[in-house]
């Protein structure tokens, strides 16, 4: 007998992207120059974070015409975000064939309470999280793989930094608990108990975690790979950077080998300017993707 | 011991190591083409085939594999590892390593929301084997010397030619290490044949 969308089958196609590099584009034609720098899948997008965030207003589902020039783009796995929440969106994107859906705090969250029930659905989910109790309550509601929020469409690395440190960190804490005390952590950090259990057990969450929001150069992205993260979204560093095709191939290059210096060195030689990015401190609440969900 | 090494360029090569090692062998994550001079087989792991040869391209590892492969060293690939064994890709004239007589087809079985898992038998090898199939492949046709150890639904889904191994599937993904046990058997057989 054979079974479709099985946590096996969902959590296994994000384990075939680790070590990689995912790529946002808006059109066919970066969707095949990220595919053609060996970006593993791509991300379909009306518009990059760093736009989504200076247009304002609400920020919804792409333009179906947009998913769909990408879908018959390329041969990697295409993405695409939905609202949080946003059960239709989410129907929409499996019904058109995407591959993994992204429920996103960088579109306006159409449910500032629920997210969308994952298990529902035959295509896999990515959620973003923040810290362990985030990681998990997403795994509980579904989700195939996570990736750090970060701060999307800033270029800058602080937060995806923090809340890949933070989860590392709370895994190995969680390990260092006696059995009756684990019940607590779950009640402090709304964690479901039995998903701590499993990762106290095993030393790791039970999906891929990626990096995402904030990635702007090699050396970031190598920098998330040494902090724990299996591969790297990339966003707005790309398109936005002045040479795109060359900035994607580095990219991949420091994901594969975030510990070889010397090659990070060289690879980030005469790369042009990266994004411009954005200082947290002049962000107010509202400007705060990260903090759009729970 | 006899030593695996796992290519170790883009997607799941640590579940690979851990499944040689449970079948008795020791596993080495390979990044850099000198590695493969201390490797008596090698398995290529899932992941994005295009991913994996833009990368085997940067870093010069096309010809040094083929000749592992001519030496008579095994060579396992899963998935995607299977695309690049193949001599034969449908749809284009990109060939990769093409050290085995067989023609694939990507993606053959449809886009992620296809993706299943299901119970194979494997002729010599295992029954009720749990495989799962991820955006998979499948092999459309084989020479005269290939071996079809599997099918699913009348597709070839595994196949042996002498000391190459590639299937659809991903054999790292669960627990079952039946499958890798039969290609570590096949490393030790060759390494034998190859010392003598």
């Amino acid at each position: 007998m054979s079974k479709v969308g099985t946590d096996l089958v969902k959590r296994g196609m994000a384990e075939m992207q680790k070590g990689g590099v995912i790529m946002d584009v808006v059109n066919a034609e970066q969707a095949k120059i990220a595919e053609e720098a060996g970006a593993v899948a791509v991300m379909a997008l009306e518009r990059v974070p760093s736009d989504i965030r200076a247009a304002g207003g609400v920020a919804r589902m792409a333009d179906p015409t947009v998913t769909e020039e990408v879908l018959n783009a390329v041969s990697i796995p295409v993405m695409a975000k939905a609202r949080i929440g946003h059960i239709v969106e989410a129907r929409v994107l499996e019904a058109m064939g995407v591959d993994y859906i992204d429920e996103s705090e960088v579109l306006t969250p159409a449910d500032d309470i629920y997210h969308i029930n994952k298990r529902d659905f035959t295509v896999p989910f990515v959620c973003g999280c923040r810290d362990l109790g985030e990681a998990t309550r997403r795994i509980g509601e579904g989700a195939s793989m996570l990736r750090t929020k970060g701060e999307p469409g800033t270029g800058n690395i602080v937060e995806a930094v923090n809340h890949i440190r933070k989860v590392q960190s709370q895994i190995r804490h969680l390990q260092s608990l006696a059995e009756d005390e684990v019940m607590v952590f779950a009640k402090e950090n709304g964690a479901p108990f039995e998903t701590l259990m499993q990762i106290r057990e095993e030393g790791r969450l039970p999906v891929v975690n990626f990096a995402a929001g904030g990635v702007a150069t090699p050396s970031d992205a190598a920098l998330m790979m040494q902090l724990g993260a299996d591969g790297v979204f990339v966003g707005s560093g790309i398109f936005k950077s002045d040479n795109p095709e060359k900035f994607a191939r580095a990219i991949v290059e420091a994901t594969t080998h975030y510990d070889d210096y010397k090659l990070i060195g060289e690879l980030s030689k005469g790369l042009g300017t990266a994004m411009t990015g954005i200082e947290m401190s002049t962000l107010t609440a509202a400007d705060r993707m990260a903090d759009r969900s729970e | 011991m006899t030593k695996i090494g796992v290519l170790g360029l883009q997607g799941a090569f640590r579940e690979h190591i851990r499944s040689v090692e449970a079948s008795g062998a020791e596993g080495i994550i390979v990044k850099r083409v000198e590695q493969l001079d201390d490797l008596d087989g090698l398995i290529i792991p899932g992941g994005e085939s295009t991913t994996m040869r833009r990368l085997i391209d940067k870093y010069n590892f096309l010809e040094p594999l083929r000749e592992f492969g001519k030496q008579g060293k095994p060579i396992f690939g899963t998935c995607a590892g299977m695309i690049l064994l193949a001599s034969e890709i449908a749809g284009t004239d990109n060939v990769h390593l093409g050290l085995m007589d067989i023609k694939v087809e990507r993606n053959a079985f449809g886009r992620q929301r296809e993706s299943f898992e299901t119970d194979l038998d494997i002729k010599g090898v295992a029954e009720g084997y749990n495989a799962v199939f991820i955006r998979a492949p499948y092999i459309l046709e084989v020479g005269p010397e290939v071996d079809v150890l599997a099918t699913h639904q009348d597709k070839i889904v595994l196949a042996q030619q002498g000391h190459l191994l590639a299937c659809a599937f991903h054999p790292e993904l669960t627990d079952d290490h039946r499958l890798t046990a039969h290609f570590v058997e096949m490393v030790e057989e060759s390494r034998k044949s190859l010392a003598s």
